[in-house]
């Protein structure tokens, strides 16, 4: 993992110190609260619904024991002793006092984290891969690139005001988990020849205008990653509108002027700096990779493992569902399930933090990771060592078998905490997740993606759900609206809206009648529900979610 | 015809603790029932203006409506009615506070 250098560790302790001082400024008076806001919201602070929410990054993803037990000293000693993993790879704490914020700043400085550039109009936290360095499918661990890309884009005197907030991904494997093609920009690792470059993608988005990203560049060599990426973004701080904020992303700066005319300013403009970058940074990414170095993986028999899995139904069930093949042989990749039926969608509670911790310290070489799905990975375990990692994370309600089932839900944190919200997200999650096990349909189910937005911005990224839902405020009242057949994998798709929205008592028989219907539609079992929507498309299962209509019409 | 004035509060959040807070007839509640109910428009305004001024305490003042057929004032949007409560996945927020009391 990055090791902070010595001017890593000065700069957050100066900037931790300047906002300490703005926070005094804005408690004394000196500081009205427009002048404030800007840089709160600099260091990751926002006032919700109830309370401040603080905003802490998780670079793509990827943070050691020590790290997440800081996160839950955090949430023990200034919030109410638990915390919210998001979309982004990012921790949110809901109830920080403004006082309070510095010291919790100054915490996580001790261990190498911050919430710089977690909020305003900059680039913001740079996802990854949440398998990133594990998984089997992948050419090459995509974090060193991530890590450059923070160092570079972190305070980046260019980049301060840019139009709208800005989103990188980055994968190194074919089969896209970082929803690259939904971000500003997306870049996944390919090879070419023999080399390893990245394809790279812009104008991708969610929110009021969903789209999908375009090619930009189809192969760019590894060293020229860092000037292109700042001649797109240059392009667009000039390019991009500034007269109206809902068209102000570089998805609509694309679409506007059309990815040629767009890709032709990009590249004119990379001509003219690309001389500037002397290969210094291409010093430092060899240096970022030492600190990547994989682990001392061991060879152990897997014994344990198999006769858990042959005497053991519960470990077995587990073991299906949130296991991932791991490139080295005898090691698996476990996803820990932060969507227990009935319980909110990626909040984990201090004393399951520490547990997470201590299980990753001494099972899976000190690492975890946060995945956009809002669950935490462990990356690195040996299958010898499964069973006991199961029986601990089951004693503290973490041992739910449903990665990648229906109740394995993403659901922003709606209007039980957002200003912005139209609508409540986390209530109809836990709704459809105990109803489904009160059904005891899951498994049968299979594979289905169900993403909720308490508002249009789609930080639940509902387009892309296999059922997508999104809350809004009709004259007054929650109305939540299906979409479906989205995607947010290498062949991304936006759901396609199946019709007038439902209220909040109609929307979870609405899901269950869709979810039958897919059952008996399917040509056999392992037909996935997406499979059964792109064969079909939408009549069918519009025709369930709507028997009335349908019973009119006849 | 501009339509008939509707019975609002003002509403804030406390700068330090970020509470969503009322304004009262003397200063400010963390309880909708002790908010001051304001019916006329003029009135309400000049409130508004008075909440806004005070930067060092409040943040984000803005009128919202009330019922007031109860004998005290109630949310008439769902939003409201959250902000009034807190959450409702956790007994947190003033739910949680007023189960203190």
């Amino acid at each position: 993992m990055y090791n902070y250098t010595d001017f890593d560790t000065a700069f957050i302790k100066e900037r931790n110190a300047q906002f300490r001082a703005q926070v005094e400024r804005r408690i004394d008076g000196s500081l009205t609260e427009d002048e404030f806001k800007p840089l709160r919201l600099m260091n990751g602070l926002y006032l919700q619904l109830h309370a401040y929410m603080l905003r802490v990054a998780i670079p793509y993803g990827t943070l050691n024991s020590r790290q997440m037990h800081v996160l839950a000293d955090i949430a023990d000693k200034w919030d109410k002793g638990y915390g919210h993993f998001t979309t982004r790879q990012n921790i949110q704490y809901n109830w920080p006092q403004l006082r309070d914020v510095p010291d919790m700043l100054d915490a996580l400085g001790e261990v190498q984290m911050h919430a710089i550039q977690t909020s305003g109009n900059t680039i913001r936290n740079v996802t990854a891969d949440h398998f990133a360095g594990a998984a089997a499918d992948e050419l090459a661990d995509p974090r060193p690139v991530a890590e450059l890309i923070r160092q570079w884009s972190t305070d980046h005197p260019e980049f301060q005001f840019l139009p709208r907030k800005f989103k990188v991904a980055v994968t190194g494997s074919p089969n896209d988990r970082a929803v690259t093609k939904a971000h500003d920009i997306g870049l996944r690792m390919v090879e070419h020849d023999g080399q390893i470059g990245f394809e790279v993608i812009v104008g991708g988005g969610l929110g009021r205008t969903p789209m999908i990203g375009k090619i930009i560049r189809d192969f760019l060599p590894r060293e020229d990653l860092l000037p292109y990426l700042e001649a797109i973004v240059s392009v667009y701080n000039l390019l991009g509108r500034r007269d109206n904020k809902y068209k102000a992303r570089i998805k609509i700066t694309v679409h506007e002027n059309g990815l040629d005319d767009f890709k032709a300013r990009v590249e004119e403009r990379y001509a003219l700096i690309r001389p500037q970058f002397t290969g210094v940074d291409q010093q430092m990414l060899a240096g970022i990779e030492a600190d990547f170095a994989a682990p001392k993986f061991k060879s152990a028999p897997e014994t344990e493992y198999h006769d858990a899995r042959q005497h053991y139904p519960a470990f077995r069930a587990w073991s299906d569902t949130n296991l991932t093949e791991h490139r080295v042989p005898g090691y698996a990749i476990v996803t820990i399930s932060l969507k227990a039926h009935g319980a909110t969608p990626g909040d984990a509670t201090s004393a399951q933090m520490r547990l997470m911790a201590d299980l990753a310290k001494r099972y899976g070489h000190d690492e975890l990771r946060i995945s956009h799905e809002q669950n935490v990975i462990l990356p690195h375990v040996h299958k010898s060592d499964l069973p006991s990692v199961y029986s601990a994370l089951k004693a503290e309600g973490l041992g739910t078998a449903n990665a990648g089932l229906i109740s394995d839900i993403i659901a922003c944190p709606g209007m039980d905490y957002c200003a912005l919200a139209t609508a409540r997200s986390i209530p109809i999650a836990q709704e459809i997740a105990t109803r489904f096990d009160e059904l005891k349909l899951e498994h049968d189910v299979g594979p289905l993606k169900i993403k909720i937005s308490g508002c249009i911005n789609a930080c639940g990224h509902h387009h892309v759900g296999h059922i997508g839902v999104l809350g809004l405020d009709r004259a007054g009242v929650e109305n939540y609206q299906i979409t479906l057949g989205g995607d947010g994998t290498e062949d991304a798709s936006i759901g396609e809206r199946a019709g007038p929205g439902f209220s909040a008592e109609e929307i979870i028989p609405a899901i269950e009648r869709l979810v039958l219907a897919y059952l008996d539609l399917r040509e056999e079992p392992a037909e996935t529900f997406l499979q059964t929507y792109r064969r079909l498309g939408l009549a069918p299962f519009k025709a369930a979610l709507y028997p009335e209509a349908q019973a009119n019409a006849a | 015809m501009p339509r008939a004035f509707t019975p609002k509060v003002v509403t804030a959040n406390a700068l330090l603790e970020g509470d969503v807070i009322y304004q009262t007839a003397t200063g400010w509640s963390r309880n909708l029932a002790e908010a001051e109910v304001l019916t006329d428009e003029a009135d309400a305004d000049l409130r508004l203006i008075d909440a806004a001024q005070q930067t060092a305490t409040v943040v984000g003042a803005y009128l919202a409506d009330v019922d007031t057929s109860g004998t005290t004032p109630k949310p008439t949007h769902f939003r409201e009615d959250f902000r009034a409560t807190g959450p409702s996945n956790y007994a947190h927020g003033k739910q949680e506070e007023q189960a203190n009391v």
